[in-house]
């Protein structure tokens, strides 16, 4: 979307600048304080131990709406075992003579997606009920997660090695038949042509480094969770690095294999509209079948047009311009990309349903085990925490937090879930992450003192730590933080009221409306519930020593 | 002619009456090639044959109504049959009309229609014509709706005949009834949910369940260990100096101040 090759630059300077240094900070603190977030950080400072409840409260915001993907690719995984796909053919209408006018709008994998497994409302206000079926799934989707973490860290380590490699075998399997699929070369060609012209635009930068940001997970407290059950003498500077390297590869290797899908169905549509001009041409003027190619029809445009001029004006409306770099430009990111562009290239393969139950497969692997760092970040706290373990055992932790999450996520399979969903993707993590690490990084700097973290370091790995991880830490991603953070800011409040997009089921589109006020209620409450943390458990800490000091003192 | 040309439909049905009354029939399929100005005109060959024109000062009501029942029928060999795609000619024409009484025939009432009834016209390189099923006794064309019904009912048999399918072979005007989709009884995929709910659900009781046996083996050594200790902590003050530590059973060593019993016996 932002240049495609020249988009590599701004990702890799990132990736070294901000993605590495961030990592191996977190890494390292959970390596050293060998606790959670919040213990973490209150090792550092009492007063900051509201970073580590700031983090968790967004990995419990995650966890609840992050799910809900992996519900619905159960959804697609099981409904990938019938033939034909039953995405790619629209369902008949009353009398049979033709297809639903929904479908025939918009396309059968977007009326599968909009209609058939989401029964999206009009709108956020028409809240509708809960439907079943996603609702299954979600209740099938966290117990799968609850088996993976019911024993704690040690067996999900276990699963994770299944659920990271896995993907990269589908991955494989799918970059050998994306690469061997027609039209694939096109995308290939338009991922890596640079647009220089693109380095200038701010956005390509900024969009490269939340990339590196969100990819990396840093922030959630998972990586502190993970590092503390680490060896004390574990060289978490190679860890780091290569966690990033491999993490940066990976994303590329993910994009070839998308971009040459993206390419075949950009292909796809291609020839499929020159099809649909040529036989509306053929049709009009009594032309001979098979006469009309590609390469001369703007001719035969032309000669119809002088020749015939009436009859080729009253046509002229429904002809459509086909142009593979529009077909090719229509960016599409997210869960969109997922279900809906990735699911329509597939229908279109040979043997559609074994590459579909592959993809979905691997996505839901990929799915899964994110929710296992999530969930992680947030039992860790909990378990350390010697007032709740006491009381309950593990399992039941575990199970206590699978059942509030579960139960709060039957809002988004609701028939205006999607919208919610929407709201959660892009305001429960975006700020609140930038604001946490920041302060982390600052904390560890600052507070804790880089000298006294660095002579730890070098006390329990034993390596001392190079210059250009202290020049880094102290000084050039905190300022990196708080540009991204400015920048979001002041785009948040420069676009007014926020809008989204809602999918009108009678013109087969979606359609940009604005929020109603509760739901801007709810968008403020949720940025506003894990950045007040930080402000407010420092007060409060504040506040319970100058009590503690005010009882201490007439007894001193 | 007193009939106004108000509609392109009229014109072209008219004169398929008119040619066919002759028996003469437009040779098109010898002219494929992309001349496309020869396709574009309808040729009225309007013949000096006063048959025609009593025919048609006599049969001016039937001649209206006869453009409304003509069909417009468009075929795309090439598109569906590729290399294999045959030529249209006169013998296909032949074969179409076939089909059509055929058709004619399976409705109630029409079964005497034979081939010579269906009249066709104005084949172009598309390949599209006309076409028209007359009644000859009663001198006029055959009702709209009936024709509709029966190519509707044998649609399958005439799209067969000429290797073709619905999209092909478009019959304008008789609208093709879409295949229903199979539903089977139970959706497939709550068969697949049901079968990894199951498999979920009786792992994480397994799980469960080895972890409350480890936690209650866990919890029943500590309270032997507990009760050992206890005795011990008695008896040091009981015991005539020697610390109980070293007697103790607890973790399995060995107590030194007894002798096994193989040492007794010297070896031989």
């Amino acid at each position: 979307m932002y240049g495609g090759g020249s988009f590599l630059v701004p990702y890799i300077i990132m990736l070294i600048v901000e993605g590495m240094p961030l990592l191996y900070l977190e890494l390292a603190v959970g390596q050293r304080m060998r606790q959670g977030s919040i213990g973490a950080f209150r090792t550092i400072s009492p007063y900051l131990s509201g970073v580590g409840v700031a983090s968790v409260v967004v990995s419990f915001f995650l966890a609840m709406y992050y799910n809900v993907i992996n519900a619905w690719a159960f959804w697609y995984l099981f409904h990938s075992f019938q033939d034909p796909l039953p995405w790619s053919v629209c369902p008949l209408n009353g009398n049979r003579t033709g297809y639903d006018e929904e479908c025939e709008k918009a396309s059968s994998t977007q009326y599968f997606w909009y209609r058939k497994t989401l029964n999206i409302s009009p709108s956020i206000q028409e809240n509708g009920n809960v439907q079943w079926e996603p609702a299954l799934c979600l209740l099938l989707a966290w117990l799968v997660v609850y088996l993976c973490i019911l024993r704690g860290t040690e067996s999900t380590g276990k699963v994770v090695y299944f659920t990271a490699s896995l993907p990269y075998c589908v991955l494989v399997i799918y970059l050998v038949r994306g690469l061997t699929l027609h039209g694939a070369t096109n995308g290939l060609m338009y991922m890596f042509t640079p647009k220089m012209e693109q380095l200038a635009n701010p956005k390509a930068w900024i969009n490269g480094a939340t990339q590196i940001f969100f990819s990396l997970g840093l922030g959630f407290g998972s990586l502190i969770a993970f590092a503390s059950y680490n060896e004390p003498s574990s060289n978490c500077q190679k860890h780091a690095i290569i966690v990033s390297l491999i993490n940066s590869s990976t994303s590329i290797f993910a994009s070839i294999v998308t971009f040459s899908i993206y390419g075949f169905k950009a292909t796809f549509n291609y020839e499929n509209c020159l099809r649909k001009v040529s036989l509306l041409l053929t049709n009009t003027f009594d032309l001979e079948d098979g006469f009309l190619t590609a390469s001369n029809l703007e001719q035969v445009k032309g000669y119809l047009a002088s020749a015939y001029p009436s009859k080729y004006s009253e046509v002229f409306p429904h002809i459509k311009n086909c142009s593979l770099e529009s077909e090719l430009d229509t960016a599409v990111q997210g869960t969109g990309l997922a279900f809906i562009v990735y699911t329509e290239a597939i229908k279109n393969m040979e043997v559609s349903q074994l590459w579909s139950v592959l993809y979905f497969f691997m996505l839901l692997m990929l799915g899964i085990g994110s929710m296992l760092g999530n969930t992680a970040a947030i039992l860790t706290p909990l378990t350390d925490s010697k007032i709740i373990s006491s009381h309950l055992p593990k399992e039941a932790i575990s199970g206590l937090v699978c059942l509030v999450s579960c139960a709060i996520g039957m809002v988004f399979t609701t028939e205006a879930g999607n919208y919610w969903f929407d709201i959660f993707n892009d305001y429960a993590a975006t700020l609140s992450l930038l604001l946490i690490v920041l302060v982390e990084t600052i904390a560890v700097c600052y507070v804790y003192g880089l000298r006294r973290f660095e002579s730890d370091l070098k006390a329990m790995t034993g390596q001392a730590v190079s210059w250009y991880w202290k020049v880094m830490w102290a000084g050039v991603s905190p300022l990196l933080i708080v540009g991204l953070f400015i920048f979001y800011l002041s785009d948040y409040i420069l676009t007014g009221t926020l809008k989204y997009q809602a999918w009108e089921a009678s013109q087969g589109q979606l359609v940009t409306k604005d929020y109603p006020a509760y739901a801007l209620a709810a968008i403020g409450l949720l940025v506003a519930s894990s950045t007040m943390c930080i402000p407010l458990v420092a007060l409060g800490t504040f506040v319970l020593r100058r009590l503690r000091r005010g009882d201490a003192a007439p007894v001193a | 002619m007193m009939v106004p040309l108000h509609s392109s439909v009229g014109v072209r049905a008219r004169s398929c009456l008119h040619k066919n009354k002759n028996k003469q029939q437009q040779n098109t399929s010898s002219t494929k090639m992309t001349k496309l100005h020869n396709s574009m005109i309808p040729v009225l060959l309007l013949r000096n044959n006063i048959h025609v024109f009593t025919y048609i000062h006599r049969k001016e009501n039937t001649r209206q109504k006869g453009a409304e029942n003509a069909f417009k029928v468009r075929l795309s060999i090439r598109t569906a049959l590729g290399d294999k795609a045959y030529a249209w000619d006169t013998n296909e024409e032949y074969l179409f009309k076939a089909m059509v009484a055929f058709s004619m025939r399976k409705v109630p009432n029409r079964e005497a229609t034979e081939i010579s009834h269906v009249l066709l016209c104005n084949v172009t390189q598309r390949v599209s014509f006309w076409f028209v099923v007359t009644d000859p006794s009663k001198n006029h064309t055959l009702p709209a709706v009936e024709v509709q019904l029966a190519i509707r009912m044998n649609r399958n048999r005439i799209n067969n005949a000429f290797s073709l399918n619905d999209q092909t072979l478009e019959f304008l005007k008789i609208p093709s009834t879409l295949a229903p989709p199979t539903d089977p009884s139970v959706p497939i995929w709550i068969i697949i949910f049901g079968v990894i709910f199951c498999i979920v659900i009786v792992a994480i009781t397994l799980l469960i369940l080895s972890g409350i046996r480890q936690r209650r083996r866990k919890n029943k050594e500590p309270s032997e260990v507990d009760d050992a200790e206890d005795k011990c902590e008695n008896m040091i003050t009981i015991e005539n100096g020697i610390p109980c530590d070293p007697l103790d059973m607890k973790g399995g060593h060995i107590n030194d101040a007894f002798m096994t019993e193989d040492e007794r016996l010297t070896p031989l």
